[in-house]
């Protein structure tokens, strides 16, 4: 029923949209050039007139409805019922006559609780009927309200424009909600944690075995929860995906804007920009099964033993799957270089590799940037090659050839399984979700910086 | 003198030829973008510290050939040139020349203004630094001061060498590019319609500075002013249609042009 009032709403205002240009129209008709805004300004006016009170109205009420029926029916039980109830068994009469008024009996019903039921579906039907009614009524009483305004001389643009004003802060105000509410929802468990764990022992430990008991009848560690092993393994894989991915990015872009011709160029660009369409699990396998016995064999040839997950395999092939990020922006930012600055710098008898170092990357610095950022963003943000390639120990080490972890990845494995929210092994991976949240933001505050300060702006 | 006799028996339509010595001469110049021929023959010579101005309707080819003095139509991948063109009596088309070196030489401005994006002193600076003039510090600051004096640009700007390039107002980045392209001491500066872009004030500027700069620099430009040849050049020479319709002594085109398509053109009937 909700969906179908939905569309009669949509209906409303499409026909409001027509009344409202055909209106329009008849104004320019009959009064010419003093008609202030276009006939399509007068429908969108109206459109929105007639849509968007009724369907805030909807949504409010749908929102409410529930629970004020809810309340209404628990009120409506005779006293015998709910006397000297706890309030959990009250949510269960509740879910039962709900059952019941749905069809779903199990077992024989008191004949209270059938009643209410009754009650409960008949409340539903008056409910939702009342709302079909108030909402048209509220989109006719709009189409009324909206046609009396229109006049010639009436400014429908600028109060169709308020209207889209409007329409984008509330979206940016939902998005800023949104990051808010992640921000709280983070801080309060991570707060939790740091109430069952010392700071100090997060931020500085240099042990991290969080796999303790949750259960009595569990065997497991005792536990230690040094966050330090798990982030210098973050960034020792992002690092190595960087170190593989920026030079090859940037030159393949190099070459691709400055060197390849346009025919070379429109077969390569899009398979390059494949590679990010190519599920993480299959970047994987290709790190199991094929880079890492290859690094082993190098290792084995100089003589170096090498541990079958090592950071190295699970980095390299990150550094392929961010690869298309770089070299995709950076061609991009390259391109938008105008020519004329090319033109400037041939003409100062300048080779193609100073007109490349000296005007064209400090011009395409910004783009070239967003896309190292957005890049190692991903390489930090990965989990799948990370599992499958570097393994899960936490190992403190700089060395590439050994099994590291990450942020992500030991998020993951404490989220799995038991979980229980007053164990510091499940709200550990709050606390970790919360520095990475932070030194992601850092990260991006500070990339920011360097562009605005070396940025270089062109007409 | 032996050269410019030699010249006027070159070049059949240069009745009346430079009186000074010749700095580049270009000898039955053709030019192809692709199967399309957009410069048929053409034969002129450009007189040392002289303003020589091309004119003619659009789509003549005056860019076309002013390019073929500093090889910039070597950036255009579908341009061919043939004939031959010389700086100094040595073939600039040479395989064995180095086209970096013949643009230090061989300096341009751009119709439209396209200062780097950097600063004002780096825009000076670019020149001199690939090209390796100056080491220290001290003697680049030299260079960047006399380049803009030079340009006439200096005491409007000298307070803000550091801000960027591209801040300043249309007739003051023209100026730049100018001083840009004189920063490495060229021997002849192209200039490709330099004006076009500018208010009468910024254009009264940069003429004034062409006519000071001839004292040291030979100076080739594009114009579709009539009155802008007139002013500040010495020879001018008429493109049709990729033909070299006319070339003589500025006033002499003005006064009394040879050709029946100079006339009309100077005239204002076609164009
Ligand atoms: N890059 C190019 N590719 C193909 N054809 C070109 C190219 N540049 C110029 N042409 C052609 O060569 C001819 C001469 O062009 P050119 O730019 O030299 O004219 P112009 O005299 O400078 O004209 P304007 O006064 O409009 O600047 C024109 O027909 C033009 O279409
Ligand atoms: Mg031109």
């Amino acid at each position: 029923m909700t969906g179908y009032l939905f569309l009669a709403i949509l209906a409303l205002s499409l026909v409001a949209f027509y009344v409202g240009r055909s209106t329009a129209s008849r104004f320019v008709a009959s009064h010419g050039a003093e008609v202030h805004s276009r006939p399509l300004y007068h429908g969108a006016f109206a459109a929105v007139w007639v849509g968007v009170p009724a369907l805030i109205l909807v949504v409010l009420w749908l929102l409410s409805q529930d629970g004020l029926i809810d309340r209404l029916i628990l009120a409506s039980l005779p006293a015998s019922v709910t006397e000297g109830v706890s309030a959990s068994r009250l949510s269960l009469y509740l879910s039962e006559i709900k059952n019941v008024a749905s069809g779903r009996i199990f077992s024989e019903p008191s004949p209270e609780i059938l009643a209410a039921a009754e009650r409960y579906q008949r409340w539903q039907a008056i409910a939702g009927w009342a709302m079909v009614v108030v909402a048209l009524a509220v989109s006719a009483i709009a189409l009324y309200l909206a046609r009396i305004r229109m006049a010639p001389k009436f400014r429908a643009r600028q109060s169709f424009e308020r209207a889209l004003d409007i329409a984008m802060i509330t979206s940016a105000v939902v998005a800023i909600l949104v990051t808010i509410g992640i921000i709280v929802s983070l801080t309060y468990e991570a707060l939790q944690f740091f109430r069952l764990v010392p700071p100090q022992e997060f931020f500085f430990g240099l042990n991290w075995e969080p796999q303790i008991a949750i259960r009595e009848d569990q065997v497991a560690g005792t536990g230690a929860f040094g966050a330090v092993p798990v982030f210098t393994g973050t960034l020792l894989i992002a690092a190595i995906a960087l170190v593989v991915a920026v030079p090859i990015g940037l030159l393949s872009a190099l070459y691709l804007v400055e060197f390849a011709s346009e025919r070379f160029r429109g077969i390569v660009k899009p398979i390059l920009e494949i590679l990010a369409g190519v599920p993480t699990v299959v970047y994987g396998f290709f790190a199991v099964l094929t880079v890492a016995p290859a690094i082993r064999e190098a290792g084995s040839l100089v003589g170096l033993s090498i541990s079958p997950n090592s950071a190295l395999a699970a980095g390299g092939v990150m550094g392929i799957m961010i690869l298309p990020f770089i070299s995709s922006l950076s061609d991009d930012a390259l391109r938008a270089v105008p020519q004329s600055m090319r033109d400037g710098s041939f003409a100062m008898g300048a080779t193609r590799a100073e007109t490349i170092t000296r005007v064209l990357l400090p011009a395409a610095l910004p783009g070239i940037v967003g896309g190292v950022l957005l890049a190692a963003s991903r390489a930090i943000g990965e989990t799948m090659i990370v599992v499958m390639a570097a393994g899960l120990t936490a190992t403190l080490t700089a060395n590439p050839l050994d099994g590291v972890t990450t942020v992500t990845v030991q998020i993951v494995t404490l989220l799995i399984g038991d979980t229980s929210f007053d164990n510091p092994k499940t709200l550990s991976a709050f606390a970790l979700g919360l520095v990475l949240f932070v030194s992601t933001l850092c990260l991006n505050v500070l990339a920011l910086r360097i562009v605005r300060r070396y940025r270089e702006k062109y007409e | 003198m032996n050269m410019l006799t030699d010249a006027a028996i070159e070049n059949a339509l240069d009745k009346t030829p430079a009186r000074e010595a010749v700095k580049m001469r270009g000898s039955d110049v053709r030019v192809f973008y692709g199967e399309k021929q957009a410069l048929f023959d053409v034969n002129l010579d450009i007189g040392e510290n002289q303003v020589t101005a091309l004119i003619g309707p659009s789509g003549c080819g005056k860019s076309t050939f002013l390019r073929c003095l500093n090889r910039m139509n070597d950036t255009i991948d579908i341009c061919r040139v043939t004939g031959d063109i010389t700086l100094d009596g040595e073939d600039i088309y040479n395989p064995r020349i180095d086209v970096v070196e013949l643009r230090a030489r061989v300096g341009m401005v751009f119709q439209k203004p396209n200062p780097f994006p950097k600063s004002i002193y780096e825009n000076v600076a670019y020149g001199p630094r690939i090209h390796g003039l100056a080491s220290a510090k001290n003697d680049m600051d030299a260079i960047v001061e006399t380049s803009l004096q030079k340009a006439g640009l200096f005491n409007e700007v000298k307070d803000r060498l550091h801000e960027p390039g591209t801040g300043l107002s249309g007739g003051q980045q023209q100026r730049l590019c100018i001083a840009r392209a004189i920063a490495v001491s060229p021997e002849v500066i192209l200039m490709d319609e330099p004006c076009s872009a500018l208010d009468p004030i910024a254009t009264a500027k940069v003429e004034e500075l062409i006519d000071e700069l001839r004292e040291n620099y030979t100076i080739v430009i594009v114009t579709h002013s009539m009155q802008q040849a007139a002013r500040v050049s010495q020879r001018t020479a008429m493109f049709h249609l990729g033909n070299l319709v006319e070339v003589g002594p500025t006033d002499k085109m003005f006064t009394n042009p040879e050709d029946k398509r100079t006339q009309d053109y100077i005239t204002g009937r076609f164009g």
